[in-house]
């Protein structure tokens, strides 16, 4: 049987980092949610290696073997999970080149998980002031919680304004939605790669220009 | 097979030297260049069209009506004719009248160009770029092969009772390539029309173009006019050779790393890697030239940016006796190796004429009364 293929982005830049620490709890505890009936491959992507493709993608408008593969992972995967560090009140600038280079519509209908981490609890709201609206306008399906890390977060439990769930229970929360959304996927509902490009029939495009 | 060069006609400062040639140099030194491409064989001399800094072809048929008059072989073209903000009306009766002054030696190469602000200094509207690609041909197309046009459209004011001067030579409409690097509509249009399609081949990875060749060779059979191997191909890429493929590598790194589009990216070896761009000896030129057959199958025309970047007219102009001496021979007997003879050369204003007149004996002259 064709294993689920759960993708984690971490835009992380310290090693190690917090962010790719969330990034493996995150993908561990969707696995264990998916477990069961079909097998669960799960590849963690760091940004951090890719930054460099990335700028150069920038500039030259292609990108490279190694971001190519990478990008390909993340647009064929069954569920993503998106995590970035919270810089100066948003996504990292790398974060959000990343996902400048993929294709706009190539994670349309794809399901979602965003995480964010930080020094402060104060930048939560970046996950649903900006994480959220960049893949709504994907049209990807982000699954209602989101999952914040600050600093104090690790090593605490939850506080009243988190329902009383700490860290770990947030990431179970979310992991469940995002199984739940993968699993109740139709097949159908993955994107098809076409080899060739769609065509209007040049008749037709002239005919749309008939005064 | 043709071989030819193409140009963008950008004025870029010599990164070694730090100096910017001026306008009057850089436009003396594209000409020059066009009488080298004569001198050593080869077919085709393409320039560009571009109404900003930092380039200078703003006018091609003036440039390249004064190359006709100074050669007498190479088939002049252009890479691209803005079909989008040029009125067709004057691209038919500049084009028509460069066919005259070169006795036949011109083609055209269409394109949508790739600066949005062009538009409204035309007055157009960059959001129209492909409906208009579409119109304006057709009334191009009308304007040639038409000599009294009545005509309306969306994006002109409409024509009535027009003929558009000089009719082409001979009746013959020069050949029209479509160029393109991205937009399937144009393969499209080019397949349509049974027209040549051009893909600039430079920059980006070869897969990206063999998805629009493929498509256009699909539709070229699809509209009858031919197999999928009998559509009429053109390639650009881009080159820079010393004897020593490492000599090659030094000497035009510095241009590489600075130039626009290229620079401050990927290294020049990783560019070389995902891209056409092949910096090297003779040889390693050849023997990439004929990958691209391999990648688009059996074409027609293989252009090649030689005069990029700020590289002075000199290293240009040894570049291209390099090209002629030692590559261009080894291109021209490769590249015959192997080819069907149902695969068709590029057509001409000739071999256009030729056939006209063996479809006209082949008609039974009307009696007349």
């Amino acid at each position: 049987m064709k294993p689920l293929n759960v993708v984690a982005v971490a835009a992380g830049l310290s090693k190690p980092s917090a962010t790719r620490l969330l990034a493996d709890r995150l993908a561990d505890a969707t696995r264990e949610r998916l477990g069961g009936e079909r097998p669960v491959e799960v590849h963690v992507i760091e940004l951090r290696d890719l930054a460099v493709d990335i700028a150069n993608t920038m500039v030259t408008g292609f990108p490279g073997a190694v971001l190519r593969a990478a990008i390909e992972k993340v647009t064929s995967a069954d569920a993503l999970i998106a995590v970035t560090p919270i810089f100066t009140a948003s996504y990292s600038g790398l974060f959000k080149s990343f996902f400048d280079v993929v294709d706009n519509t190539a994670l349309i209908g794809k399901p979602v998980l965003i995480a964010a981490t930080g020094g402060t609890a104060r930048h939560s709201l970046a996950l649903d002031h900006a994480l959220r609206p960049m893949f709504v306008y994907l049209r990807a399906l982000v699954v209602p919680t989101g999952v914040y890390a600050a600093s104090e977060d690790w090593g605490s439990g939850g506080d009243k304004h988190t329902d009383g769930l700490g860290l770990a229970e947030r990431i179970g929360r979310a992991a469940g939605e995002l199984a739940d959304l993968v699993l109740r996927r139709t097949p159908s509902a993955a994107a098809p790669a076409d080899a060739v490009e769609a065509v209007i029939p040049f008749a037709q495009q002239l005919a749309a220009l008939k005064p | 097979m043709q071989f030819g060069i193409f140009t963008v006609g950008d004025v870029t400062p010599d990164p070694t030297t730090s100096r910017t040639p001026s306008e009057n140099e850089r436009i003396k030194a594209m000409v020059a260049v066009a009488l080298k491409a004569e001198e050593i064989g080869l077919d085709v001399f393409a320039t560009g069209e571009h109404h900003n800094p930092p380039f200078v072809p703003s006018s091609p048929t003036t440039m390249l009506g004064y190359i006709a008059a100074r050669t007498e072989r190479i088939i002049l073209s252009t890479s691209t004719t803005l079909i989008t903000t040029n009125d067709p009306v004057k691209i038919a009766e500049d084009y028509a009248m460069l066919q005259h002054l070169a006795d036949g030696r011109v083609d055209l190469m269409m394109g949508r160009g790739n600066t949005g602000p062009v538009y409204p200094w035309f007055g157009q509207d960059i959001r129209q770029g492909i409906p208009l690609a579409i119109e304006n041909y057709a009334l191009l197309r009308e304007l040639w092969r038409k000599d009294v046009v009545n005509w309306e459209g969306r994006f002109r004011t409409p024509l009535q009772s027009f003929t558009s001067t000089p009719r082409p030579l001979d009746g013959i409409p020069p050949f029209v390539w479509h160029g393109s690097i991205r937009s399937p509509e144009i393969a499209e249009q080019a397949a349509y029309y049974g027209d040549g399609f051009f893909a600039n081949n430079i920059f980006w990875p070869k897969e990206h173009f063999i998805r629009l060749i493929t498509l256009y060779r699909q539709r070229y059979a699809h509209y009858g006019h031919g197999t999928s191997e009998q559509a009429i191909v053109g390639l650009g890429g881009h080159i820079f050779m010393r004897k020593n493929s490492q000599d090659a590598i030094r000497e035009f790194r510095p241009y590489f790393d600075n130039a626009p589009v290229y620079g401050h990216g990927p290294s020049l070896e990783e560019f070389m890697a995902e891209t056409p761009l092949t910096v090297g000896s003779p040889q390693q030129i050849i023997d990439k030239t004929l990958t691209f057959r391999d990648a688009f199958g059996h074409y027609q025309r293989q252009l090649f940016l030689m005069d990029h970047a700020g590289l002075p007219l000199k290293t240009v102009l040894e570049q291209l006796d390099i090209l002629g001496e030692e590559v261009l021979p080894v291109l021209r007997k490769e590249f015959a190796v192997g080819r069907p003879a149902t695969v068709p050369d590029a057509p001409t204003h000739a071999s256009l004429l030729a056939r006209r007149d063996a479809e006209a004996s082949a008609v039974p002259a009307p009696v007349l009364p």
